[in-house]
């Protein structure tokens, strides 16, 4: 395979794109956050990687323990331009509590999140709340759909994940577009009135 | 079929060291003025000498088409976020490549990104 780095047109921004925004999408491992980005990117999701030591305590100097085990963390991410002058980046973001470096660098500057979950295994998204709440983030809840589930009410859900009156849940299913859309726009109206 | 290709698989890693080289040495941390959305392209007027770094000449090579974000940078090199922000730092510094400051994010200006994303949303998906 050649080295050349020269990309088609299609993966570029547009010249005119001012203003880049960030929505993560988070959940525990295998929930699907890899497929919604896919689903709602227009460009093929990208993967990046951060390097941090081990125990994520702080910010240590890598130099000064030449034997000290480190951590590739991966993200996958995606695109979409929506307007002239506003890109939005989908970041998905592992739940795991060791990964704090990476969750201050995701963090910032996202205007929100969207949670995925599953039906089935609602208690390993506690995790993830967890960890968006203590970063302020705003989030909205997204139960994806899984092939052969039965569908649990939203208010079942609500109240195993107990949340707040106002945090908005919604059904999804993270291979349909549509449906994945409908999610963020019900997380992106929440977050206009969280403003009000 | 749930277990779509989930991406917080963690080595145990050797491969500091590589990164390490490329930018020669410099402190990986990250709390420079870039952040993962900072949009980057090839500068107007730059320097007639390429950087003999060849790792600089891929980033430049890539960024020649267009504005980029650091993240997609990072992505299409196959290289760490932390070590791209350093590589673009400095290739900044040299009049290589220009970066678009990201908006900062008071909340009058969330206001208003809220609103494009809606609409931008609806307009495309509604």
């Amino acid at each position: 395979m050649g080295s050349r780095l020269a990309l088609d047109d299609g993966v570029y921004l547009r010249n005119s794109v001012q203003t880049a925004a960030k929505i993560l999408i988070v959940g525990h491992f295998a929930v699907g956050k890899t497929t919604f980005i896919g689903t709602m990117s227009e460009i093929p999701p990208l993967r990046t990687e951060e390097v941090m030591t081990q125990a994520s305590a702080g910010i240590d100097d890598l130099r000064a323990v030449p034997g000290k085990t480190t951590t590739t963390v991966a993200m996958d991410f995606g695109r979409l331009t929506l307007s002239e002058r506003l890109v939005l980046y989908l970041f998905g973001t592992p739940g795991q509590q060791r990964f704090v470096q990476v969750w201050e660098d995701m963090t910032r500057g996202a205007l929100g999140a969207l949670i995925l979950v599953d039906p089935q295994r609602l208690e390993e998204s506690f995790p993830v709340m967890d960890l968006v709440e203590h970063y302020g983030i705003p989030y909205a809840i997204a139960v994806n759909r899984f092939d052969g589930t039965p569908e649990h009410s939203l208010d079942e859900i609500r109240e195993a994940l107990d949340l707040l009156p106002e945090t908005p849940v919604v059904h999804c299913d993270a291979r349909d577009q549509k449906s994945s859309a409908d999610s963020l726009i019900t997380l992106v109206r929440y977050l206009q009135s969280r403003l009000n | 079929m749930t277990t779509d290709d989930e991406p917080e698989l963690v080595h145990e890693a050797a491969e500091l060291v590589r990164p390490y080289v490329i930018t020669n040495g410099r402190d990986l941390v990250d709390d420079s003025a870039f952040s993962l959305l900072t949009l980057v392209t090839v500068a107007q007027d730059p320097p007639r000498t390429k950087p003999l770094d060849p790792e600089k000449l891929r980033l430049l090579e890539l960024c020649a088409g267009g504005f980029l974000s650091i993240a997609e940078i990072a992505g299409h090199a196959g290289l760490p976020v932390g070590v791209v922000k350093i590589l673009v730092f400095d290739l900044t510094e040299e009049g290589h490549l220009y970066v678009r400051a990201p908006i900062p994010s008071a909340q009058l200006v969330d206001r208003q990104i809220l609103e494009e994303v809606l609409n931008g949303l609806q307009a495309r998906f509604g």
